[in-house]
């Protein structure tokens, strides 16, 4: 069974912080397909679309018909562990600092047989379940996990290596003032995490759930998006200490742009959804990626959140969605620059939140309280996107299958 | 199924091993230039005379068998570069072979070397596969030592095997490099050695793991009546097979590509297991060792533990197997690893080898196997050679 995880020994301000390694990131571009389905912690492997062969390692041609149609599938992530291995030695850094390191044979029912990592609660000869996880290198890989669910399961030291688990870990909230903060607090609380910081900007200005927040023990720090001095200020006091940060900061009007007279709300929004973002990205990124070796709380991941009009304009929010899509781009270049770090940046897409904002839309909408579920769990997989509601899911699907059906069916029925 | 043709007529000549070093500043150029100068020296030859040449070699990057045309002064007319690792030695014999049956070349030169710099195991690594980079390294990058763990931690609890059966191989064979000045190893090893050594990937030991080192090996393939003008010792081809991406199916390795070929094999040589005087079995990994024994019919699958703790493996026993230490007390050379016991064994069946020279030995049977491609050993193959004064 897996030791349960220990907390973190006092630092040493005097001791180096170990630098941060990586595993392997080169991949084919076939290989590719697996770590787009890690990203969302689906388990999927090629298929021939013509005699319906299930390939792996992943390949560009058939191996039974040498068709080219090879279809990325979720499959049945079901086999046997055949064979195993403490490895002790390694030319790879990574591994390296972590050894030894446990890697199996697993035969999958589906066919193919495939080297993997190996949690420490799977028994050789056992049937296992393969998860296909992110590693800190943010491409997929493949972990045998134990058929049943076992005490402890996710302080597994290979398994964490690849989740951004929040257990002991310490989390900044940036925007206390998002009605979804409470639930954010609560749930990463209820999930392990040492400590919790929520920033407030205004802090002369009141509003309704703040003590709410100190009561469920968030340790408020004063934290302006729009300002440049009081982040660099917080992140100089608090940079070091954050292991997940939270980014919910949102400003948000309704209308497109003839809705809208001028472009004075379009400016807020753009101060605060994508300049806060990269306010926040300047002042804690390097911090962030200097430590994410650094032991049970190292730092691991970057949150957003995000509308899931980020993906395709809503012209209902048309001015306020093009915020979010420019703050989902920056999201995406982050990820190239804090990967090399091997620090994880998770997009969380929410539908229309069940808040002011919200009030004249339909439901469905999405609860805070499933909100912080979404983005608990999403830390706890691993995760690099996460669609939190119904409406973020369907929107995803419909994307994936032709982006411009989307642009289409978002923009019909406006009476401009 | 057409059947091989003999290889009647051709025969193998000037084995050469330059010895190894653990490790080395020189390039693979170097080495495969003193193997090949060796060679030609043997058989009195000049380097312009040669008139086909291939090569095996995993740090010759950039360059292939046609740089080193131009590097090494030769005019080949027939010029093969065969990148298949451990079976590399017995393939290049095939392909050599044919070469001077058809008259496409009168002497072909076989050569494998590689250098060893510091990082030189690394950056090979790094670069050996795509499905390796994809698949393999990134579950741990324990690069070949995990992946014969995994064989060998399933050969084990299919078969029964014991770390003592393949401690057995790995002493014998220390035995046997002691008697041979090439080899990179020179102390002696016991069981209790093997069984106490550093774990690298369970239940594979130190000594289960071969030094990579640098080296070179070469050997020429030629009519007889141009050995026999040359006033060379010779051995005569009774048979060779190759196979490749056998048992796709098989979700892990315990056995290899011989097993589809290995009856042609004795068929085509007109013998039988029984009647080797010595066997060299690619033994990156003493478990593959044990694969070979198998395949190649000595014993049953999963019968090699058994046969083995019966006999005795070194130079003067009645089963001598890698009588010059093998991979595993001579050293791997890279490429040249898949040459070592081919070289090794032209020399026993010509009397030629010395130190090591099996008393009366006049047959052999040689093996390769190479190329971790993903999970397995993708190439396989074997000769069955006979001194030419027979």
């Amino acid at each position: 069974m897996t030791d349960p995880l220990q907390p973190p020994k006092k630092k040493n301000p005097q001791k180096r912080t170990v630098s941060p390694t990586r595993p392997p990131e080169g991949r084919s571009r076939a290989t590719l397909g697996l770590t787009a389905a890690a990203a969302e912690g689906r388990f999927a492997l090629q298929c021939c679309a013509e005699c319906g062969a299930v390939q792996y390692p992943p390949r560009d041609a058939c191996s039974s018909c040498l068709s080219v149609a090879l279809d990325w599938r979720d499959v049945s992530p079901r086999g046997t562990l055949i064979a195993e291995t403490q490895i002790r030695a390694t030319t790879n850094l990574y591994f390296r600092d972590r050894l030894p390191w446990r890697t199996g044979t697993v035969q999958l029912d589906v066919g193919p047989s495939v080297i993997c990592h190996v949690h420490g609660d799977c028994v050789k000869g056992t049937p296992v379940v393969l998860w296909n996880r992110l590693d800190r290198a943010g491409q997929g890989v493949l972990i045998a996990m134990p058929e049943e669910r076992t005490p402890d399961m996710r302080d597994d030291p290979q398994l964490r290596a690849m989740t951004s688990d929040p257990k002991m870990r310490r989390v900044l909230i940036t925007d206390g003032r998002n009605p979804n903060a409470p639930a954010l607090v609560k749930a990463l609380k209820a999930a392990g995490a040492t400590a919790v910081y929520v920033g407030e900007g205004e802090t002369w200005r009141p509003y309704p759930h703040r003590d709410q927040l100190v009561a469920l023990g968030a340790e408020m720090l004063e934290l302006d998006v729009t300002d440049t001095s009081s982040v660099t200020r917080m992140a100089a006091e608090y940079g070091g200490k954050v292991d997940i940060l939270i980014n919910n900061a949102r400003f948000i009007r309704p209308g497109g742009v003839l809705a809208r007279g001028d472009t004075g709300f379009a400016r807020d929004e753009m101060e605060v959804n994508y300049l806060g973002l990269m306010r926040l990205a300047q002042a804690f990124g390097p911090a962030m990626c200097g430590r994410t070796d650094d032991g049970v709380n190292s730092a691991v991941a970057w949150v957003n959140i995000l509308a899931a009009t980020a993906l395709s304009n809503s012209p209902d929010f048309g001015v306020f969605s093009a915020s979010q899509a420019a703050a989902r781009a920056l999201s995406q270049s982050l990820r190239g620059e804090f990967r090399t770090a091997g620090l994880r940046v998770m997009n969380v897409y929410v539908g229309p939140t069940d808040d002011d904002w919200h009030q004249p839309l339909p439901p469905p909408k999405v609860a805070p309280n499933a909100l912080a579920r979404s983005v608990v769990a999403g830390l706890q997989d691993g995760l690099e996107d996460v669609y939190c509601g119904d409406v973020a899911q369907d929107m995803a699907l419909k994307f994936r299958r032709d982006p411009k059906v989307l642009e289409r069916e978002l923009t019909m029925g406006g009476q401009g | 199924m057409a059947r091989r043709q003999g290889y009647d007529g051709v025969v193998l000549a000037a084995p050469v091993s330059v010895p190894y070093e653990r490790y080395s500043i020189e390039t693979a150029h170097w080495w495969i230039a003193r193997a090949l100068r060796g060679t030609l020296q043997a058989a009195g030859m000049k380097p312009a005379e040669l008139d086909g040449f291939t090569v095996s070699s995993f740090t010759l990057f950039p360059d292939t068998a046609v740089g080193l045309t131009q590097h090494l002064g030769l005019c080949p007319r027939w010029l093969d570069h065969i990148p298949m690792g451990g079976a590399s030695g017995v393939v290049a014999l095939r392909r050599a072979a044919r070469a001077v049956q058809a008259g496409d070349a009168d002497v072909v030169a076989c050569v494998a070397g590689d250098t060893n710099h510091i990082d030189s195991f690394r950056s090979l690594l790094s670069s050996f596969s795509r499905f390796a980079s994809d698949a393999a390294y990134p579950h741990g990058y324990g690069g070949p030592n995990a992946n014969f763990a995994l064989l060998t931690d399933r050969y084990m609890s299919e078969y029964g095997a014991t770390r003592e059966d393949f401690g057995r191989i790995c002493v014998a064979q220390r035995a046997n490099a002691l008697r041979y000045p090439g080899a990179v190893m020179k102390k002696p090893l016991t069981l209790d050695d093997y069984m106490n050594a550093r774990a690298i990937a369970d239940p594979i030991a130190l000594f289960d793991c071969v030094m990579p080192c640098a080296g070179a090996e070469a050997f020429l393939v030629m009519r007889e009546e141009e050995a026999i003008k040359r006033g060379l010792p010779f051995a005569r081809i009774k048979g060779a097979i190759e196979r490749h991406n056998a048992h796709a199916g098989d979700p892990i390795q315990l056995r290899g590509g011989w097993t589809l070929d290995v009856d042609e094999l004795y068929e085509m040589a007109g013998c039988a297991p029984t009647d080797m005087d010595l066997v060299q079995t690619y033994d990156d990994y003493p478990v593959i060792s044990m694969m070979q024994i198998e395949d190649l019919g000595f014993c049953d699958k999963g019968g090699a533990p058994d046969f083995l703790r019966d006999r005795d493996m070194t130079v003067t026993g009645d089963f001598p197997h890698n009588t010059n230490g093998g991979q595993l007390s001579a050293g791997q050379a890279g490429a040249a690893g898949g040459f070592i016991g081919l070289v090794e064994a032209i020399r026993q069946v010509t009397g030629q080898a010395g130190g090591t020279q099996v008393e009366d030995a006049s047959r052999a049977l040689v093996c390769g196997f190479g190329m971790i491609n993903y999970d397995r050993g993708v190439c396989s193959s074997a000769a069955i050679i006979e001194g030419g004064a027979a």
